[in-house]
C-alpha cells in the first residue's frame, strides 16, 4: 500500500468569500469555510442549492466570480483544471469508454509525464479490488465496479483534495450502503481530504467527519453530523437533516438553566444553551424518535419536568424497527412520533386518545 | 388461407428484397456473359472476358481510377474542413452561428442540376480550365455539408463531462483534444469520409458539367449507354458493390462481437460481483 498513501503533507483547503453568479441567480452566495486536512467532509443541499457548483470551482471547471480558493497557502484560484492539486469523481463517472480500465486509471498518471504506472496502477486496482476487470472496457462493469474504477482514477495521483460530486446516486439502495462503506474504507486508507457533495443526508452523516448544510448558496449550518442533528440551528437544518417537530412560541420566563416558552395555551421547557433564537419569538423543536408516547390515562407516569403534549392518533405506520405515529395536538398541528418496537402487546390505535412527552433536553430552540 | 395470412408479412419482405436486389443481380450475372451484339441485355453465353480482360475496353480503367481518384482527394479535404466546421458550430458560440448552421444545408438541399450549371458560369467566368480541378473543387463544395452534419451528430452526442475529466486528471487543451475527443468522434469522421467518398464516387450531374474533356466513371457510363456498354463495366460496378457490402459487413461483426462480450460480462455472475471481498 505504500504507494498509494500519502506520505506528503496534505493541507487545509479554504474557501473564501466564494461567491458564483449566473447572470441575476445567485448560485453560491459568499461561502467561507476551512475543510481540515484528511478530513471526510459533505457539503449537502436539495437540488439547486449551489453545492455542485461550490464543488466545480474547486476542481476548477467553473470559474468563482469572486472570492478565492487555497490549498494550504496557495492560492489556486486562478490555475486551470488540469493544473490543481484536485481530482474529482464524477456523477455517473464519466469513465473514457474508449480506454480500459488500466488505462483509465492510468490517464492521470501517464498524462503527467510518468513513465512506468503500472506498478501504481497496479496497486490501486488492488485497493479498489478490481484487478482482475484491468483489461475491461468501462461498459463492461457493472455500476458499482465503474464508481470505483472513477474513485481509483482519481485517487491514484495523490490529490490534496478528492472532489466526490454525487458518487453513489446512480447505484441502487443496497450497493449504496456498501458503497458508502467502501469508500469511507478507501479515505482512511488513504488520508486524503474527502468533499462529498449530496443531497442524501443519511449518506452525508454515514460518512462524513463534518457535514455543511447549504440552502440557497449559503452555508446553513457545519459540524459533526451528531452535533448538527441534535442541534440545528435553522428551521432548515431541521427539516433537511432528518425530521423535526416544531412549535411557534415565545419565552415567558426562566427556571434555573432552563427557558420556558408559551406555546399554543402550554408551556415548554428548554435549556438556554440549546436555544440559538436571539429574539423572544422563536419554535421550539424536538426530533420525533426522543418523544414518548403514553395512553392518556397513564398521564401520571411521566416524569416532571418533561414537555407534553395531549392528542389524538390519526395515524399509524409499521415499518418494522420503529412505529410512526402522527399525533393531532389540540391546536391541529400534527406531531411525528417515532417509536422503537421493542414492547410486545399493544400499540396504540388510530383514534386513541394520547399524551405525548419528552425531556427538555432534547429540545432546542431556533429563530422563527 | 390460414397459412397465408400467418406468413404475410414475410412474403412481403422476400418480394421487396426481390425487388431490391434483382437490379444488383442482375449488374452482377451480366458481368459473366459474352453478349451477342453490342448492347449486354440478355443472356448468351457464359464468359470470364469481362473478369480476365478488365481493362481490355479503352477509357474504362483510366475513368475508373480517375473517380477514385476524385473521390478520395475530396472526401479527405471535405472531411477535414467539415470537421473543422463541427467543431467550431458544437463547441464555440459566435455571431452568426445559427445563419452558419443553416446555411451548411443548403448545398445540400440545392438541387444539382442548379449547382452544377451555376459552378459552371463561375468557372466559365473566372476563366478558370475544367478538368479534375474543378470537379474536386465542386465535390469538397457539398459533401463538406454531409460531414458537417454527420461530425456534428457525434460531438454533440458526446458527455461533456468526459471532456471536464480529461482536464481534471491533469490533461492540458490539446492533450485533451488528442486523448479524448478525438478518439471519441473518431468513428463519426470515418463514417463522414466513408460517405462523402460514396458520394464523390457516383456523382454524374455535378461532374459532368465541371469536368471539361475529363471522363469520370459516371460519365464513361453514360457515354457507353449510347453505344452499348461494355462488360468490363459490369465487372467493376460488380467490385465496387461487393467491397462497400465487405465494410459493411465487417462493421456489423465487429459491432455484433462488442455487444456479445458486453452480454457476456453482464451474464456472468463473475464479471459482475459487486464487491469481491476477501
Amino acid at each position: 500500500m505504500s504507494t498509494i498513501t500519502n506520505a506528503r503533507n496534505i493541507e487545509d483547503l479554504r474557501l473564501e468569500n466564494l461567491v458564483k453568479t449566473f447572470g441575476d441567480f445567485v448560485a453560491v452566495d459568499d461561502v467561507t469555510l476551512t475543510i481540515p486536512a484528511g478530513s471526510f467532509f459533505a457539503l449537502l443541499g436539495a437540488s439547486g442549492c449551489g453545492k455542485t457548483t461550490t464543488l466545480r470551482m474547486i476542481a476548477g471547471l467553473e470559474d468563482p466570480t469572486s472570492g478565492t480558493i487555497k490549498v494550504g497557502n496557495a492560492d489556486i484560484t486562478r490555475l486551470r483544471a488540469f493544473q490543481r492539486p484536485v481530482n474529482t469523481v464524477f456523477q455517473s463517472y464519466a469513465l473514457f469508454p474508449h480506454l480500459d480500465i488500466f488505462e483509465n486509471v492510468a490517464f492521470g498518471l501517464r498524462r503527467r509525464g510518468i513513465k512506468d504506472v503500472t506498478p501504481a496502477v497496479e496497486a490501486m486496482l488492488e485497493l479498489v479490488e478490481l484487478a482482475p476487470m484491468a483489461r475491461r472496457k468501462p461498459a463492461q462493469l457493472s455500476g458499482g465496479q465503474q464508481q470505483r474504477v472513477a474513485v481509483a482514477r482519481a485517487l491514484i495521483n495523490q490529490p490534496d483534495v478528492l472532489l466526490l460530486d454525487e458518487p453513489l446516486g446512480a447505484l441502487d439502495l443496497k450497493l449504496r450502503r456498501q458503497m458508502q462503506i467502501e469508500l469511507k474504507r478507501i479515505q482512511t486508507e488513504v488520508g486524503t481530504t474527502f468533499v462529498h457533495v449530496t443531497h442524501d443526508q443519511e449518506e452525508a452523516m454515514t460518512m462524513a467527519d463534518t457535514v455543511a448544510v447549504m440552502n440557497a448558496g449559503r452555508i446553513e449550518q457545519m459540524g459533526h453530523p451528531a452535533d448538527v442533528y441534535e442541534l440545528p440551528k435553522t428551521a432548515f437544518v431541521a427539516n433537511f437533516l432528518g425530521q423535526a417537530n416544531l412549535f411557534g412560541g415565545s419565552i415567558s420566563g426562566r427556571d434555573g438553566e432552563d427557558l420556558v416558552v408559551a406555546t399554543h395555551g402550554i408551556s415548554m421547557r428548554l435549556p438556554s444553551s440549546r436555544n440559538s433564537a436571539s429574539e423572544s419569538e422563536l419554535l421550539v423543536g424536538v426530533r420525533p424518535e426522543k418523544i414518548t408516547i403514553l395512553d392518556a390515562i397513564d398521564v401520571g407516569k411521566i416524569p416532571t419536568g418533561n414537555n407534553v403534549v395531549t392528542g389524538t392518533v390519526t395515524d399509524v405506520s409499521y415499518t418494522g424497527v420503529s412505529t410512526q405515529y402522527l399525533v393531532e395536538a389540540p391546536w391541529g398541528q400534527v406531531l411525528n412520533v417515532f417509536e422503537q418496537n421493542v414492547i410486545v402487546g399493544d400499540r396504540s390505535e388510530v383514534g386513541d386518545p394520547v399524551v405525548v412527552h419528552w425531556a427538555p433536553e432534547h429540545t432546542f430552540g431556533l429563530g422563527s | 388461407m390460414k397459412w397465408l395470412r400467418s406468413h404475410l408479412v414475410g412474403i412481403i419482405a422476400i418480394l421487396v428484397l426481390v425487388y431490391l436486389f434483382v437490379p444488383i443481380a442482375v449488374v452482377m450475372i451480366l458481368s459473366f456473359n459474352k453478349p451477342a451484339g453490342k448492347f449486354n441485355v440478355s443472356w448468351n453465353e457464359f464468359s470470364l472476358d469481362g473478369w480476365t480482360n478488365i481493362c481490355g475496353v479503352p477509357g474504362v480503367c483510366e475513368s475508373f481510377l480517375t473517380s477514385i481518384q476524385i473521390g478520395v482527394v475530396s472526401s479527405l479535404a471535405a472531411t477535414v474542413l467539415g470537421t473543422l466546421i463541427a467543431f467550431a458550430l458544437v463547441r464555440y458560440r459566435f455571431r452568426g452561428r445559427s445563419t452558419t448552421n443553416l446555411l451548411i444545408f443548403l448545398p445540400m438541399a440545392t438541387p444539382e442540376v442548379v449547382m452544377g450549371a451555376s459552378l459552371l458560369a463561375l468557372f466559365l467566368n473566372l476563366q478558370f480550365p475544367l478538368g479534375q480541378t474543378t470537379i474536386i473543387i465542386a465535390h469538397i463544395m457539398f459533401i463538406i455539408s454531409f460531414v458537417v452534419v454527420t461530425v456534428k451528430a457525434r460531438l454533440q452526442g458526446m458527455d461533456p463531462r468526459l471532456e471536464e475529466a480529461a482536464r481534471d486528471l491533469y490533461a492540458s487543451p490539446s492533450q485533451t483534444f488528442r486523448y479524448v475527443t478525438f478518439p471519441l468522434v473518431l468513428p463519426g469522421i470515418l463514417g463522414a469520409a466513408l460517405l462523402g467518398f460514396a458520394l464523390s464516387f457516383d456523382d454524374f450531374i455535378i461532374s459532368f458539367f465541371n469536368a471539361g474533356t475529363l471522363v469520370t466513371f459516371p460519365i464513361y457510363i453514360w457515354g457507353a449507354a449510347q453505344r452499348g456498354i461494355p462488360v468490363q463495366v459490369n465487372a467493376l460496378a460488380t467490385i465496387v458493390f461487393i467491397s462497400a457490402l465487405v465494410i459493411v459487413l465487417v462493421i456489423q461483426v465487429r459491432g455484433q462481437m462488442k455487444r456479445k462480450a458486453l452480454s457476456a460480462a453482464v451474464v456472468n455472475p463473475a464479471a459482475i460481483d459487486v464487491l469481491p471481498r476477501s
